[in-house]
């Protein structure tokens, strides 16, 4: 297999703080990496590393089989990036920041004309290609400006947490838009802190904490990595949720986490399900609902760094989603 | 929607970058600065309201009160107000600069097989442009006032050069400070309480003998009265060469100190 995107041992350190403490990673040529970890874990340290704007001060990477330090100019011949903010100037027109770049890219005026227009009529911009950016909503801008990240159709692009802020639809959409570039054969590199997002899109997964890459697979890999599946269980009687979380201590021996009115627990034996329902059986507790399941990658993730991957989004963050829902 | 892998060759992209070449990524990058001003004119008034509001209101408020009449003072202040305006304007590149980081266009064009310097080379190039048109319309707006030039084209063209010339060596303060401040409104502060003091300390609007010992040690030194006595000479006649050489060693040092200091942010980033 031959790998489009390669990184061993990447260090970065900000004074005293290890942003990235031996980072190794691969991108399959055409596969969709997804790299996850909360905010702060990295992720953004790692792509600035890879599309050539950060010198890592230890490991190596290359992209397209160039190095990313000695070999900067052809590395950014081959690659897009879209950042965790939309880059574009927004005193300029949709078709005018396309155009920028398709004439730095060496297209002429013509040529970025027509390229700008085959971006905007596939990202639904067309009617908006004459009107400043900042009348965008946010969901338009994150398109414009991954429509910029395409102008030179890279082949191996970066997208730094593409959909972060964006309303539900907007995510959505988005992930489309990824899905049709993956069939055109592009590498993309794209990092997230939704851990749906990733089990969406990404064919590998790579699992970001404090620097470190701390698990990697497929998303079934990872979620059998915990080598446990949840069971849940919901009484008829609320009451009740006590008596079946004692059981399930008992039975299990673990306690369960009783949130949303029901009890739930990771099981690795499944012969101890039976036990638990004719327990619950003897003691009269109806059950409205029981339900066994693989972990989800938010129970995989929280059992690989014993916090939730949404955490830690700064409040900050959580404002300007809430700004940029609003469509314009 | 169309497929974007078939439509067209792959770009191709030199792995060199010549002169001719980085000159167009820089040109490219300063119509992009100035193209705003394309389809919003309001743009322009943006550049042109400091300049008139100043020379108007200087030239019939202090006017009868520093020179006896509004005529005398516009002939002694407006060389004066082309060199504050000017030392303003250098700072629509760090304003600029420090909008485009934190919007993330700045990492954008770093990502870009571009020339390393056409990011910076555009702005100044572009803010190159609103300084002319900020002189013209001083020199425009002072002749319809009053204003008189004595002594010709080449002394304008002469006048206006000097003004380039010291703008481009302020220009690198600029381009540290927009690297250096955490947002555009930061710039602004900066601007005000560096450019304030130096401008106003100086005999751009004053003459010097008006004011205390002390302070005329400070105004015989500061930068912004050589400037501005060059462009009085250039542009009314009298001495020109020892003021004009003084602002060049002055626009030099600024240049020596800054430009290191810059290009290191600049790197730094990197």
């Amino acid at each position: 297999m031959r790998y489009a995107v390669q990184a061993e041992g990447l260090v970065k350190h900000y004074g005293e703080t290890r942003a990235l403490d031996g980072v190794d990673l691969v991108v399959p040529e055409g596969r969709l990496l997804g790299v996850l970890g909360p905010n702060g874990a990295g992720k953004t340290t790692a792509v600035r590393i890879l599309a050539t704007l950060l010198r890592p001060d230890g490991g190596r990477a290359t992209v397209g089989g160039f190095d990313v330090a000695k070999d900067a100019h052809r590395v950014r011949s081959l690659i897009g990036l879209t950042g965790q903010y939309a880059a574009v100037d927004e005193t300029l027109t949709g078709v005018e920041n396309l155009m920028m770049i398709g004439r730095l890219l060496g297209l002429p005026r013509v040529g970025a004309r027509q390229r700008a227009g085959e971006l905007l009529a596939r990202f639904d911009l067309t009617d908006a290609g004459g009107r400043a950016a900042k009348t965008y909503s946010g969901g338009m801008r994150r398109r414009l400006d991954l429509a910029a990240s395409l102008v030179g159709r890279p082949q191996v692009l970066f997208l730094d947490e593409p959909t972060t802020g964006l309303d539900p639809r907007s995510r959505t959409d988005l992930w489309d838009v990824v899905r049709g570039l993956m069939a055109d054969g592009v590498t993309v590199l794209l990092t997230t802190q939704y851990l749906q997002e990733a089990d969406e899109l990404a064919d590998d997964i790579v699992v970001f904490d404090h620097g470190r890459v701390i698990a990697s697979g497929t998303s079934d890999e990872l979620k059998a990595t915990t080598g446990a599946q949840v069971l849940q269980v919901r009484p008829m009687t609320a009451a009740h949720l006590d008596l079946v979380a004692d059981v399930m201590t008992d039975v299990i021996g673990t306690r369960p986490d009783l949130t949303g009115g029901q009890a739930t627990v990771n099981i690795k034996d499944l012969t101890m399900v039976p036990a638990i329902v004719r327990r619950l059986d003897d003691l009269g507790v109806v059950a409205a609902e029981l339900s066994l399941r693989k972990s989800s990658l938010d129970e995989v993730f929280l059992a690989l760094t014993g916090h939730r991957a949404e955490d830690e989004i700064p409040a900050d963050e959580a404002e300007q989603s809430q700004k940029e829902e609003v469509p314009a | 929607m169309t497929t974007l892998t078939e439509s067209a060759p792959a770009i191709n992209i030199p792995v060199r970058i010549g002169p001719a070449t980085a000159l167009r990524h820089t040109m490219t990058l300063a119509w992009r600065s100035l193209v705003q001003i394309k389809h919003n004119p309001m743009e322009l008034l943006d550049l042109s309201v400091q300049p008139i509001m100043f020379l108007v209101l200087f030239t019939y408020v202090f006017g009868g009160a520093i020179a006896g009449s509004t005529g005398d003072y516009l002939q002694f202040s407006l060389p004066g107000l082309v060199v504050q305006n000017m030392l303003f304007a250098t700072l629509t590149t760090a304003i600029g600069l420090s909008t485009d980081i934190t919007k993330g266009v700045f990492d954008r064009l770093r990502s870009l097989p571009i020339a390393r310097s056409a990011p910076l080379g555009g702005r100044i190039v572009a803010d190159t442009v609103k300084q002319v048109w900020a002189f013209a319309l001083f020199v425009g707006l002072g002749t319809v006032l009053g204003f008189r030039v004595h002594t010709g084209v080449a002394g304008v063209v002469g006048a206006l050069a000097l003004l380039l010339v010291f703008a481009l060596a302020m220009s690198w303060l600029s381009v540290l400070i927009g690297l250096v401040a955490s947002e555009p409104e930061k710039v602004q502060i900066i601007a005000f309480s560096v450019m304030m003091p130096l401008t106003f300390t100086s005999n751009a609007f004053v003459p010097t003998k008006t004011m205390p010992d002390w302070l005329q040690k400070w105004v015989d030194v500061n930068p912004v009265t050589h400037l501005a006595d060059a462009v009085r000479g250039l542009l009314s006649g009298g001495p020109v060469a020892s003021h004009a050489t003084i602002s060049l060693i002055w626009a030099l040092g600024i240049a020596l100190v800054f430009a290191p200091l810059s290009l290191r942010a600049f790197r730094s980033r990197g």
